[in-house]
């Protein structure tokens, strides 16, 4: 009966670390981005995660939800989120100014499997406003740039006003270490100069594709996912190398709550990133 | 192991010693069923019972608990729900439904709420009958052989009790006048011929066997279609389900000086909300699709990671679900056979 203390000193896995948002600006009307620091500046560099995890965050006096980290753990210190309005801790998130206080916890799930990665050609997909997890991805290959082989960026959204981050696609197109390919379903505008289309249209402008020695990723809506994914097996793209990451309702990010079971396995733990092969012999994925 | 005997007589002169050490829980009456309770007068103890309404998982995950105390600074456990309890007459389905759910709640991420009401419980086991609902043979779950402090063997006139923890023999040690450490071979014959009659009394079996691959296989057979339809949506048998763990998280906010509160509320992967993302997206909208992964949690997930159902035959939710939805009838209907289950009889209603 003396090992009765010692649970309650163990590191509670639901305690949310004390974070400040340092920055946050409107991307389009209903999708914000905010730049969040863990205020125990050890905790802040020490915060170690991999692209495609994510993470939880309280609102005070609202409650929780999970974000998928957009930022790269190769810039340590600031987290990134590209937040959608939807629920009730996103509208409050929403409200909050700069410098507010805000509780995280993470990183949790899988993550993509950067280390395998590594070598390969990667061709990133993204559709519509659910690109967060991939940014990190992106950012990650390019800050390790060496690493990696051909990194190619197809990019669809419906109008130029929604796609997220549209400054830094455009000057990626600038740089000479990769392809980026931009498009939208209509010009509403009169001054989009790229593609008009979906995303679909974009690929025949990839260069040559070696596909054993590529991952392909992708995220989007998920109506998207079909159209793609039938894309890149027409490449030859092997199923398993094909990654996408998947929302499900999650209420601890640790594998307790059962929200986000899908079949026999729970999405925080063995997801978000799942390989096409997984969705075609797991029931309910997509 | 050791394994020592108790008179009858002695068991509340043993409670009473121990009850110095923690607040006693043990199954009672309450109408014509059992609850598993805290005990003021020891009369009131039930050692004949059948499975209690809802299972001893309440104790270590009440169903409805604050998590942490917040305000502006930031956010503080609370742990207040937790203290020093002895559980007594908990059966051999129900200490393998903790056993499961430790896996869960253990593995990876300790929860911390859960460690610390098991750790502090004691487990004295008890011995006892099936009833039509038991199946606790066909998920091995009716031998226990791990879990408890105790276990309490009911022979009528004596109990045998094993030792199964170094917690368990300190208690002993409280009254060890009580007890006897000499078994005489009548004795020994009195505890075979229990066992193999008890073998013999269950009336429901089930093959656990087949179910993994039977899910697979069946898992667009049309019968789920109808149990969906029949199904009410209720949740109840989650909640007397021993290895059911979902749980939703709500928070209060914080008014003056009252902190806020973080709450943590028992759920059910068959209330409709359960897999609706924010957005208003649902995943499961159909309640047979709900259906499917409880289903798909007791009978397949488990066995695939774990080697054995996460079932263990205790037959609440046969007692329990009002339109007949449960293992047996769901088992059945897996295994091809026209069942005879009120949710069948609703289902024709509907087509009607
Ligand atoms: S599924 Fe039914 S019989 Fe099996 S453990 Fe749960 S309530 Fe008991
Ligand atoms: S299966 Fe039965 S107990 Fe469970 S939710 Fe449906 S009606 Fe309620
Ligand atoms: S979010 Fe709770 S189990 Fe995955």
């Amino acid at each position: 009966m003396n090992a009765e203390h010692k649970s309650l000193e163990r590191k509670n896995p639901f305690t949310p670390e004390p974070a400040r948002i340092v920055r946050t600006y409107p991307l389009t009307d209903d999708v914000k981005f905010f730049q969040v620091r863990l205020v125990d500046m050890d905790k802040a560099l020490l915060f170690k995660y991999r692209p495609g995890q994510f993470a939880m965050i309280s609102v005070l006096g609202t409650g929780e939800a999970p974000f998928c980290i957009s930022s790269t753990p190769s810039r340590p210190g600031l987290l990134e989120f590209c937040i959608r309005k939807a629920g009730t801790v996103t509208g409050a998130l929403f409200k909050l100014k700069e410098n507010s206080l805000i509780g995280l916890r993470g990183p949790y799930g899988n993550g993509f499997p950067v280390d395998d990665m590594k070598n390969k050609d990667i061709i990133i997909v993204l559709g519509g406003l659910v690109v967060a997890p991939l940014r990190s991805v992106l950012l990650y290959c390019l800050d390790n740039r060496d690493q990696f082989g051909k990194v190619s960026v197809l990019y669809g959204a419906k109008r130029p006003a929604e796609m997220i981050f549209r400054e830094e696609y455009f000057s990626l197109k600038e740089r000479g270490d990769l392809e980026c390919h931009l498009t939208v379903d209509q010009d509403d505008t009169g001054t989009w100069k790229e593609n008009i289309g979906v995303v679909t249209t974009l690929f025949p402008r990839l260069k040559k594709v070696d596909p054993d020695a590529t991952y392909s990723l992708v995220c989007g809506p998920p109506v998207m996912y079909k159209f793609v994914i039938k894309e890149l097996l027409k490449l030859n793209i092997p199923k398993n190398q094909i990654l996408m990451t998947l929302e499900r309702r999650m209420k601890c990010g640790v594998g307790k709550c059962g929200h986000c079971a899908i079949d026999y396995i729970y999405t925080c733990l063995d997801g978000p990133v799942f390989t096409y092969w997984d969705v075609l012999h797991m029931r309910e994925l997509i | 192991m050791r394994i020592l005997k108790l008179k009858k007589a002695d068991l509340y002169r043993f409670l009473e010693v121990i009850y110095k050490e923690a607040d006693i829980w043990a199954p009672q009456k309450k109408g014509d069923k059992f609850v598993f309770d805290r005990v003021d007068d020891f009369s009131k103890i039930e050692l004949q019972t059948t499975r209690t309404i809802i299972p001893p998982k309440k104790i270590m995950v009440p169903p409805m608990f604050n998590m942490f105390d917040f305000n502006e600074a930031g956010y503080k456990e609370d742990f207040s729900h937790i203290s020093k309890k002895i559980l007594f007459g908990i059966h051999p389905c129900d200490i393998h439904g903790l056993l499961t759910l430790d896996k869960l709640f253990i593995q990876e991420y300790p929860d911390p709420y859960y460690m610390g009401a098991r750790e502090k419980t004691l487990i004295l086991g008890l011995s006892c009958w099936p009833d039509e609902h038991c199946f606790c043979k066909s998920t091995r779950t009716n031998i226990i052989e791990e879990g408890y402090d105790l276990f309490f063997t009911d022979l009528d006139e004596f109990f045998l009790v094993w030792i199964g923890s170094s917690q368990g023999d300190d208690l002993v040690k409280l009254a060890p006048d009580k007890f006897d450490e000499n078994l005489s071979d009548k004795d020994i014959q009195a505890y075979i011929r229990w066992q193999n009659d008890k073998e013999k009394a269950f009336k429901t079996e089930i093959d656990f066997v087949t179910m993994p691959d039977l899910m697979e296989l069946k898992y667009k057979a049309p019968f789920w279609q109808e149990a969906g339809d029949a199904c009410l949506a209720c949740g109840s048998c989650s909640m007397v389900c021993p290895t059911c763990n979902c749980y939703n998280v709500a928070d209060k906010t914080f008014l003056g000086g009252k902190p806020g509160k973080r709450i943590r509320t028992w759920d059910s992967c068959t209330l409709p909300e359960y897999s609706e993302v924010a957005g208003g997206e649902n995943f499961r909208e159909d309640k047979s699709d709900r259906l499917k992964l409880w289903y798909t949690h007791k009978l397949q997930a488990y066995v695939s990671k774990y080697g054995k159902p996460s079932c263990v035959g205790c037959g609440r939710c046969i007692a329990t679900c009002p339109v007949g939805i449960n293992v047996k009838t769901i088992a059945r209907a897996l295994e091809g056979e026209e069942v005879d289950a009120f949710w069948k009889k609703m289902s024709r209603e509907v087509t009607k």
